[in-house]
């Protein structure tokens, strides 16, 4: 029975081998996706494991509790939760219509040969690393800052935002402008790929019917893109409120919840990186797990949130890529 | 906004067309160009205010950082608090980085691979591990830092280059597998059905088609996704920051001296010429991300052009 014509025996040969073959290369990439998924289960896992002795003392009081002395092993979260809210929002105020109008001009207004030039530029500035922003805040931003709070502070002191000048420029303003400076560019960049996917004969529709450059952007460009401009917002917010290392540096790390912008305070990320390498107790430990938690919890509403707002632009725009290529 | 009332727009209180009259715009027509000049003008100067306002930070980095810059610097370890080089820092902040991209990179690229030639294009778990990746990527990296340290640090007693490592494998992993993935969607379905219709195993089209196809892409996405963590900090000041930070340590299962975090520790030393070297250290790392960020970028357009003429 040993003749068997090579003819027929390849084929099946081959087939048994590429059956295997795409066996193991399916295998292998689907591990790599148990990965991924492993990776932010236990992520969610570890963090609330390691953070469950502060869990259990605080329960959810801990969000709303505003003292933090490690020394008396009292611990709450009120005052990190409203820095963080404060810093991301004033950096979202003025980076998202700022960014939209770098947007608007690179995509639709600057010279060709000029938003060559910009664009990678902008792009290039989502890539400085949020250490040197920091450092850059510190060494150089505070001190303006200081210089400027009198001033400010004379002018709009009616607006409680501008309460009495501080000694040092290290505050809640100071943090949320390098904030503003680290989300800019990254909105901005996203925002302009989002207005170049408009498609041409849309605005040149607009403008054969007499439409102004503002009316296009108005009733064309910006409607048939908002929710992926709505979903870069998100996004460039879950950047600000996760950001540790800059924040830490301009920030102050102190305690209480003042409505004077000039005056320290701290955010969620920038506690932990602010006393993380040098904890009191156990309990103070756990405590920083449990604001990593609550951060966790935050970012993952922002980024489920940005993908809910964009999910039809998504497509839209894998559509168009496709068609490029 | 509402109706466009027409003799308005073409000559605004003459009723009667005039022939000889100058072709400029009036009335309505000419708020409706002011209006438009108006938002273009503001456009402009709202992205001068930002490159502006980022170039101050650049020039800062720049100016001071270029002091502190020579060959003695790069190439010394640190004397003291103000002598000598960055070394060491460079070395250590080489090694981790290094170590996390071999971890990323094949478990990101696989990852692609899953969701673009696997997982159907509407298929339940791709769309699921996208989401996935979506969240791993919004994760601040200070979370990351406390993962690792909670995973790594705490039972093996002790913070180490290859704790730093991992979380910046983690940091790197998301973004290498969208960018992965997103150029897949790129390659062209002609590639794949010559493949098919050739008979080829999906494997084989995959592996000498499909990847090759999309190769620049790829490198240019682990490259900048490699350059984005090493200038992380969090994770570095959670997982790997104890450490000598005057000597050459590259044995990963201690801490590891990185420049992150050479930055981070140093900055409120009152001695200016610690600042000095501070700044030249900033300088340097920017200096490293740029480059890797311009050369993927060279190498993004070599091979979209490369693949174009291809097709």
């Amino acid at each position: 029975m040993g003749v068997t014509a090579p003819v027929a025996r390849r084929p099946a040969h081959t087939k048994r081998a590429s059956r295997t073959g795409d066996r193991i290369m399916r295998g292998l990439c689907a591990a790599a996706g148990i990965v991924v998924a492993i990776t932010l289960i236990d992520l969610a896992y570890q963090l609330s494991h390691d953070a469950s002795p502060a869990i259990d003392k605080f329960g959810v009081g801990f969000l709303f509790h505003e003292a933090w002395a490690p020394n008396f092993k009292i611990f709450g979260a009120a005052d990190m939760i409203y820095g963080t809210v404060v810093s991301s929002a004033i950096a979202l105020l003025i980076a998202a219509p700022l960014g939209v109008a770098i947007a608007v001009w690179l995509a639709m207004i600057a010279p060709r040969r000029v938003s060559a030039v910009v664009g990678p530029l902008v792009e290039m500035l989502a890539a400085v690393p949020s250490i040197i922003y920091g450092f850059w805040g510190v060494i150089v931003l505070a001190p303006f800052i200081q210089k400027i709070e009198p001033g400010l502070h004379s002018a709009l002191g009616w607006i409680p935002l501008f309460g009495a000048p501080q000694t040092t420029g290290i505050s809640m303003l100071a943090a949320a402008i390098v904030l503003t400076l680290m989300i800019l560019p990254i909105q901005a960049s996203l925002c302009r790929d989002l207005f170049l996917t408009v498609p041409p004969e849309l605005k040149e529709g607009a403008e054969a019917l007499g439409s102004t450059r503002w009316e296009v952007i108005r009733g064309i460009v910006i409607p048939s893109t908002l929710s992926g401009v709505s979903a870069a917002t998100v996004l460039a917010l879950g950047r600000a409120l996760g950001e540790a290392i800059a924040v830490s540096l301009v920030i102050g790390d102190a305690n209480g919840i003042h409505a004077n912008l000039f005056l320290p305070g701290a955010t969620l990320a920038e506690r932990i990186a602010n006393q993380f390498p040098s904890p009191v107790n156990p309990l103070h430990t756990a405590s920083m797990f449990y604001c990593g938690v609550i951060l966790l919890a935050i970012c993952l509403l922002t980024s489920l949130l940005a993908r809910k707002i964009a999910g039809r632009f998504d497509v839209e725009r894998r559509y168009a890529r496709a068609a490029m290529a | 906004m509402s109706g466009v009332d027409h003799t308005a727009a073409l000559g605004g209180d003459t009723p009667l067309f005039d022939p000889t009259a100058p072709l400029t715009a009036t009335g309505n027509l000419r708020r409706r160009m002011f209006v438009s000049r108006l938002v273009d003008g503001s456009a402009g100067i709202a992205a001068l205010v930002a490159v502006a306002l980022l170039g101050i930070v650049l020039y800062a980095v720049v100016s001071r950082g270029a002091k502190a810059l020579s060959l003695e610097f790069v190439f010394t370890n640190p004397q003291g608090l103000t002598g000598g080089g960055i070394f060491n820092s460079l070395l250590g902040s080489f090694e981790v980085v290094m170590i996390g991209a071999v971890i990323a990179a094949p478990i990101g690229i696989l990852t692609g691979l899953y969701l673009t030639e696997f997982a159907g294009r509407r298929s339940r778990t791709g769309r699921m591990l996208t989401v996935a990746l979506d969240v791993l990527q919004g994760v601040p990296t200070i979370v990351t830092g406390l993962f690792i340290f909670g995973l790594l640090v705490i039972p093996l007693h002790q913070q180490s280059g290859i704790a730093g490592a991992v979380a910046l494998a983690i940091v790197m992993l998301p973004l290498m597998a969208r960018a992965s993935q997103e150029v897949l969607l790129l390659v062209p379905a002609s590639l794949r059905e010559a493949a098919d219709s050739l008979g080829v195993a999906r494997w084989r089209a995959v592996l000498t088609v499909i990847v090759p196809a999309a190769a620049g892409g790829i490198i240019t996405g682990v490259i900048l996704a490699t350059a984005r963590a090493a200038g992380e900090t969090a994770p570095m000041l959670i997982c790997n920051s104890i450490f000598n930070p005057n000597t050459t340590q590259l044995n990963p299962l201690h801490g590891v001296p990185n420049v992150p975090m050479l930055i981070y520790t140093a900055y409120d030393l009152a001695v200016p010429d610690a600042l000095t070297r501070l700044w030249g250290a900033a300088f340097v790392l920017l200096l490293l991300i740029l480059i890797a960020n311009v050369g993927a970028r060279l190498l993004l357009a070599r091979s979209r052009a490369k693949m174009g003429g291809g097709a």
